[in-house]
């Protein structure tokens, strides 16, 4: 798998097949067991810690939830990278905090606590301190899911536009196909831990191939089976009736 | 599987959390001195743990020393010795239950905060989130709520055994009728820094092993919500079964 620079990469596929892991992959919050990740020219395998954190200061992660610091209101939570990696007088760190804030619509809600946050818009401040030391890569975490369809659409357009404005490379992993095909340049498609098609999201949509089919169209039985494997149903059935 | 090998499994776990609980152990003291250059973490952490818990540490140090001036006075009554009150109960509380108790205490108010806290952390990937900013969690989360309990426990027991003197002297003085004269004399005349020595190595023992096993249990617990209870539960049980064990080896040493 290539990601392409500067672009926006959706990584799809049924649950269980591995997105989330190859998320971790990526960030090397797990270590691969074998093969090499080379992220911003850097081979992942072979970093040393520090070389690593060095590398995730250029990285930022919209988690699936949001993954506020509960303990601090939304001005210390994007200020929190900031104060742990730089010596910036108190006004320069406001002021940036505040320009974050105003980006992702929430320079408003600067003073409330995570609990006071709607999961749309903790969302969008956990977005705001992904961006708040200016990473060259951003990677969400399943970002739509739980949303209602507003907050959905702005985080959308948010990632678009974000990652045009600041020059970003995203990788979002999602499997809300229709969304994610109206901001994505490139799409990985995974299943049983392979990619099983890429492309952008229209070529998707135009290939043959019975997973991407079934995937694309959110079709329930296929090669992804609606039935977890199981014993012949009747046969089970007749077999308890007579046990009991 | 037989009785032994249940047995045999049940002790190679054990040594295995053991060995666990000291790595990490390690891997905190390795962090100390990056820790301490935020000082302000800690001593928020020093109010969490200690300021936050003194109500309760001081409110059953008074009720202690209260039992304590009655039982004591009830004995020493019957070899004509009541004024001996002062010593006695200020042995029994400097020396074991100022920081036994405060230890039983501390894991139960603190303990569970701390390894709740660090554990919901870990379930709301906070902690994760963390160490994707590239801010270390064990240097930024973990080392200064170890530190704050280490610190605060010492200060704890001193003021449970201030207060339980006090409630000691309520009941033996104030009610039983004991010479105040004898009993503060006799107390200061008896009492050794010796004594007050193993006060305080053991409620600094007691701190670090009952830190320790909170922020362990909390870093490791398992991230769903009976995840994180277990682990309060584990912090609460294996602090107090630690307080004892490491009670007895301390008073073995100082004897």
């Amino acid at each position: 798998m290539s990601v392409a620079r500067g672009r926006v990469t959706a990584i799809m596929g049924p649950s269980g097949t591995g997105k989330t892991t190859l998320l971790r992959l990526i960030t090397r919050q797990i270590a691969a067991g074998g093969g090499s990740i080379t992220v911003a020219g850097e081979d992942l395998g072979s970093l040393t810690r520090s070389e690593l954190y060095e590398l995730r200061k250029r990285m930022g992660m919209l988690f699936q939830n949001g993954a506020l610091l509960t303990d601090l209101t939304v001005f210390e939570n994007v200020a929190f990278p900031l104060r742990e990696h730089t010596r910036l007088p108190e006004r320069l760190i406001r002021l940036l905090v505040l320009t974050k804030l105003q980006a992702v619509g929430l320079r408003g809600a600067i003073d409330l606590m995570p609990a006071e946050l709607s999961g749309g818009m903790s969302r969008r401040v956990a977005l705001a301190r992904a961006i708040v030391m200016d990473p060259e890569i951003l990677i969400y975490d399943e970002p739509f899911v739980g949303l209602d369809p507003i907050s959905l659409g702005v985080i959308l357009r948010l990632i678009r536009r974000l990652n045009d404005a600041l020059g970003l490379t995203s990788i979002v992993v999602s499997h809300d196909v229709q969304e994610i095909s109206t901001v994505a340049d490139q799409v990985f498609l995974l299943s049983g831990g392979q990619v099983v098609a890429r492309g952008t999201p229209q070529q998707l949509q135009a290939d043959p191939s019975e997973i991407v089919h079934q995937f694309m169209g959110g079709l329930a039985d296929g090669p992804v089976p609606f039935h977890y494997p199981a014993p012949d149903y009747f046969g089970e059935l007749l077999d308890r009736d007579g046990a009991e | 599987m037989n009785a032994l090998e249940r047995r045999w499994t049940s002790l190679t776990e054990t040594l295995v959390r053991v060995g666990a609980i000291a790595r990490f152990l390690l891997r905190l003291v390795v962090n100390v001195p990056r820790s301490l250059s935020r000082f302000d973490l800690i001593v928020a952490q020093i109010y969490n743990a200690g300021a936050l818990s003194l109500v309760i540490v001081m409110l059953s140090g008074l009720f202690v020393g209260m039992v304590l001036g009655l039982q004591l006075f009830q004995l020493l009554r019957r070899f004509g010795s009541e004024e001996a009150l002062g010593t006695a109960a200020a042995i029994g509380l400097v020396k074991e239950l100022g920081p036994v108790v405060t230890a039983l205490l501390f894991a139960g108010r603190a303990g569970t905060a701390l390894a709740s806290e660090i554990g919901l952390m870990r379930a709301t990937d906070q902690l994760s989130a963390m160490e994707m900013m590239a801010v270390d969690p064990i240097q930024r989360v973990v080392v200064p709520r170890f530190l704050g309990g280490v610190i605060a426990m010492p200060l704890l027991a001193a003021a449970f055994s201030l207060i339980g003197i006090f409630g000691a002297q309520l009941i033996g003085v104030q009610i039983m009728g004991v010479d105040s004269g004898s009993f503060w004399s006799q107390m200061r005349s008896s009492v050794d820094l010796v004594d007050v020595n193993e006060g305080i190595v053991k409620s600094l023992a007691f701190g670090i092993a009952c830190s320790l096993i909170a922020v362990y249990e909390g870093y490791n617990a398992v991230p769903t919500a009976e995840g994180v209870g277990e682990a309060t539960t584990r912090t609460v049980v294996t602090s107090a079964v630690l307080t004892l064990f490491l009670d007895y080896l301390i008073t073995a040493v100082f004897l």
